[in-house]
Parts: C-alpha cells; structure tokens; sequence
C-alpha cells in the first residue's frame, strides 16, 4: 500500500481541543491539518461597548495559563490610545508580575507537558513514578511563579489587581521580602532544570525559521520594543496590521497568521531567544551554553531548553527587580479617555500577543482585535510537520506518530487562546 | 486558622461564566456560612498544579466538579479517590492541559494524595457560556451541599482526639 495517513484524533497535553491529521502518499506527504476544535470565543465581540477599564479583566479571560499577557497587552494599548505614560517603578512591577507568570506557564510545559515525551512516557503521572524528584522541582518552580502572581495580581489565576495606567493596590515591601527568598530556591530549581532538560535526546532537525519577537534597547522583552525578525522586518506595534493578516482555513476554528511579505513566521520562547541572546542575564546566557545551545537556536525540539534558559532568566530578573524595588508614590497613573486607537504588543509566555482598541472619548471600546501567539504558530507547526514527516517516512508508524505530537508540543501551543474568532461566509448560487 | 492548615478542605472546581461548568463553586458557596471551624472551603479553577497545592497538607478533602460522562444531568457522583483511579473520561470537559483526574493520579504517584480523598461529580447540561445553571443541576448542587455537610460530620467524627491508645490503633 502507497498511501498511509497519520491520524491523533485527540491531542493530549496541551491547552484545548485540537486534533492532527497528516496524509501520505507514494511516499510525498499530500495534507497536513492540524486541527481546532475548540469552539470560537467570540473575546473581540464582548468587548464592543465596553468602558476601557474593564478590557484588562475581560481580556485576561481568554486564558486560565497566561491571564498576565492579556492584562499587559490591553493596559499598553489603552495607554497608547490615552497617551498614558505609567511611572517607572510601576514599569518594574509589571514586569516582575509577567516574570511570574514566565515561571508559571514555562513549569508547566516543560514538566508536565513536554519533558514525558523525551523521556518515553505517555504523560507526567507516569514519568512521576520514576522520576519524582524532577516532577517535585517542576512542581515547586510553578508555585514560586503562583506566589509572585498571588502577591502583585491578587491571586495566582485570572489576576484582578492591573488596571489601565498600573494597579489597584500595591503590596507592602515586608510582602516582597519573603517573595525573594521564594525566587532564589526557584533560580537554583530553574538552573538544574536546564541541565536536566540538556541530557534529553533531540531528533537531529533545524530549519530556516523566520523569527518573530519584541525587541528593546536595554532588556529582554516582556512589555515593550519593536518588532523585529531575522529577515528584516523591524516595525512598532503600531504597523502590525500592516504587515501581518489573519486567514480562514477550514479545517480549523483559530485563524492562521502571516505575514503578509513572506508567509509564516515562528513566536515564542525560541524565536525570542534567538533575536535577544545578547539582552539575556549573564546566569542564562551561561546556563545556555552550558546545556549546549548557540545563541540562535533553529531546532524547535530544543524549545525546551529555551524555555528552561527563560526560567532562568525570569527568576534572576524577578530577583533584580525585586533588588532595586521602589514602592510607586501611587499605584496607577491617571487616565483621560480620548477618541483614538492604541496598539500594544507584549510577549506571553507562547511569544507576542497583539492588541488593538479603537476608543471613543469616553473611554468606550468600540472595537478590538487580538491575535494570539498560537494563531501566529499554526502554519509553522504544520509546515514543521510537513518537513519532518518527509524527512522520516522510514520511522515505525508508533514513533512517527509520537514525535509528531511531539513536534505539536514544541510550540506549546495553547489551543483555548486560538479560538477566538470565526468568520462564517454563506455561498449563494 | 489559614486554609493551608485546615484539616479538613472542600475545594469547589469550575467556572462560574461557563453555566453548570460553575456548579462546584455554587456548592462551595453555598457551604461557607454552613461548615464549623477547622473546616476550609476553597474555589479552584480546575488546573492539576494549583489543586495539588490546595489540598497538601489536608488529612480529608471533599472535591465537588461538574461532569459530562454522558449521564442524566444532575446525576449524582461520588468517587472515593483513596481507594482507586478517577475514570480518565470523567472530568474531560476541562481544557486544561492537567486537570483534576491527573492532579489526583500525580498526587498519588508522588504520595502526596490526603489520606482521604472523596470526589463529587454533578451530571451538567449546558456548558456554554453565560452564568446561572440548569433547573436539574441546582437542585442536584442542594442535594451534594447537604451530604457534604453529612461527610463532613463523619470525617470530624473520626478525628476524635487519638490518645494512642490500643483502641484508637484498632479503629484507624
């Protein structure tokens, strides 16, 4: 037989509902179709008629895993709408607070997510009977990122103490005293992370990926910068709907984006990684190369020690922040509505997450767009699996089918968050 | 007393905006004003991690989630967790990556499921977005407030001070 097709009807570990179908034929891979079905959300709609101060709370919705971003995203655009300059001290909150949802999400994944499939294990519970101490580290490395969420957000899930122009309450110092002696446990659990994750086998696989990520002058990004790739394209948030356009694929509920020059691109720990090497701490940077990576790093089954490079840094730069902490004269900046748009962009733990608001001079939003770092990854995740199926048709159909899941979870793509959109067209004969 | 250091916890998991998702939270808040002292009451979103740490530390915990495993709804459910696995198919309608059936197998595979662990499953209907739930389901939410508070009763009743005596060893 000349056809055979590779089908997951139901992929375990990740966020949402999804499924894979890959077709071959004569040995040449005909189709691949990674598939949503988590149903549409319909975030943008809720939002129109809304008073701006709510988008923080609605936005943060979308996700259970990184609420953080959506907050972020939506304040930063509202403030650029307003013309809103948040003070310095308060700049570096925000960025401890995104630091602790990085620890969060980032814990997750590579423990109880990614790290079973290189170590042959259906899932985490199994990999716990044989390696508990490694899921007790994973384990202990996402409360720290809870605690941090819990002490600025109010608590560790859908956080409810951001508002436009900062916060609604901010923490005593004595509170963030016990937060750092939590944060240097959690940087010593990150460091051996990272050489824990640099002893698994990696399938022998690079690509040529455009690259897509925040870049600033002065720091690894979280909050601010340009938009910048490794083919040229450097823009402000502001010029994102120029260059980038969301498509309607059938076989899918989340729209694919790209961009609009050169088709699809790659967001994330590794694109991040690999446009910011020089802006890491000097810890990461060392732990990097220590585990073995180059400071661009092309094999995204290597995205888990990218990833455990980025708890690294998330926890030295929570506990730098934390170092030089100003407790802000007041906790949020003012805000006057006006009639305008406002762009932000930050990066989520799963890359960049765009927001824009139109708004009247009352502060209503009268309409939003967001596009979610996993509609940015679809068609690079099954251009992935294009290329890596035909690069190993010899492989057993168990183990094709494996890495290809595996090849999913590289992207630790957050299936919930994709679904936010759907357009519906009616065919007239 | 801190909910950390209750003995004994009911922890109501669900989503309030998802309609009979949120019933485990309506029967936690219906049982708040209920329970004694030394008894929490927490409201978990679902996610594996932070119920792992919700319950550490407990000697009882009382579980309360809406489930789809294809029932009447407002069919009742009780697991007792101690004893053996949860159904995998039996809280799916969760889209979290690690939910409550694996947030119960990786306690117990690290040893750090509470000695007693008793799961209660209300049948949903509707799952879509919106608050309120179904006419069958709310009622089904009174039934499980009321035997927890009956389960509550007799996990403290096992609590009854341990002297160390040969009896007290016998009974446990």
């Amino acid at each position: 037989m000349s056809g055979k097709t590779i089908k997951v009807d139901y992929l375990a570990r990740v966020e949402g509902e999804g499924a894979l179908l890959v077709k071959i034929k004569d040995r040449r891979v005909t189709d691949v179709q990674l598939k949503i079905f988590e149903p549409p959300r319909f975030f943008e709609a809720f939002l129109r008629g809304r008073n701006f101060s709510e988008a923080p709370d609605i936005t943060a919705r979308i996700c259970g895993i990184c609420p953080v971003a959506y907050q972020m995203s939506a304040c930063h655009a509202i403030e650029d709408a307003f013309g809103v300059e948040v003070d310095p001290p308060i700049r570096g909150l925000r960025r401890l607070l995104y630091c602790g949802e990085w620890i969060e999400s980032h814990a997750l994944h590579v423990y109880l997510l990614h790290a079973p499939d290189f170590l042959g294990y259906e899932d985490a519970i199994r990999m716990a009977k044989d390696h508990p101490d490694a899921v007790k580290r994973g384990l202990s490395l996402k409360k720290a990122g809870n605690d941090v969420v819990n002490l600025l957000g109010g608590r560790e899930i859908h956080p409810i103490n951001v508002r436009v122009g900062g916060f609604y309450r901010l923490p005593g110092k004595p509170e963030f005293a016990a937060l750092a002696e939590t944060l240097k446990r959690a940087r010593d659990a990150a460091l051996e992370t990272v050489r824990w994750v640099a002893t698994f086998p990696f399938p022998d696989y690079e690509r040529d990926y455009e690259f897509v990520a925040l870049r600033h002058p002065a720091e690894y990004p979280f909050n601010e910068g340009r938009l910048v790739s490794n083919k040229g394209l450097d823009i402000s948030a502001r010029e994102y709907d120029q260059h980038f356009a969301e498509e309607h694929v059938a076989h899918s509920n989340a729209l694919h984006s790209v961009l609009k020059e050169r088709g699809s691109y790659f967001v994330g720990p590794q694109a991040r990684y690999s446009l910011n090497f020089d802006k890491l701490s000097r810890l990461a940077q060392e732990a990097a190369r220590a585990a073995g990576l180059g400071e661009v790093c092309r094999n995204p089954f290597q995205s888990v020690i990218v990833r455990s490079v980025e708890l690294v840094y998330a926890c030295d730069e929570a506990l730098r922040i934390l170092g030089e902490l100003e407790i802000p004269a007041r906790p949020a900046a003012e805000c006057r509505p006006r009639v305008a748009t406002g762009y932000g962009c930050t990066e989520a733990p799963r890359g960049i997450l765009y927001h824009r608001y139109r708004l009247d001079d009352r502060g209503i939003i009268l309409d939003a767009k967001i596009v979610p770092p996993t509609s940015q990854n679809q068609k690079t995740i099954e251009d992935d699996l294009r290329h890596f199926v035909s690069a190993n048709l010899e492989l057993p159909e168990k183990k094709l089918q494996w890495q290809c899941e595996q090849a999913i979870r590289n992207y630790d793509p957050c299936i919930s968050c994709a679904t936010h959109f759907l357009k519906v067209r009616v065919e007239r004969e | 007393m801190t909910a950390g250091q209750a003995e004994i916890r009911i922890i109501g998991v669900g989503n309030s905006f998802r309609s009979d998702d949120g019933v485990g939270i309506a029967v936690a808040r219906s049982l708040r004003e209920r329970l004694s002292s030394g008894v929490a009451v927490l409201e978990q979103s679902g996610e594996g991690t932070a119920l792992l740490e919700a319950w550490k530390g407990a000697r009882a915990v009382v579980l309360v989630d809406a489930v789809q495993s294809g029932a009447a709804p407002g069919t009742i459910h009780r697991l007792d967790a101690t004893a053996g696995g949860i159904p995998q198919a039996f809280f799916r309608y969760s889209t979290h990556a690690f939910s409550v059936t694996e947030a119960v197998e990786l306690a117990r595979a690290l040893s750090q499921l509470p000695p007693r662990v008793i799961v209660y499953g209300i049948e949903g209907r509707n799952f879509s977005a919106g608050e309120g739930l179904s006419a069958e389901v709310a009622e089904a939410s009174a039934a499980v407030a009321a035997r927890i508070l009956d389960e509550v009763l007799s996990l403290q009743e096992r609590e009854t001070p341990c002297t160390n005596s040969p009896s007290c060893q016998i009974a446990s």
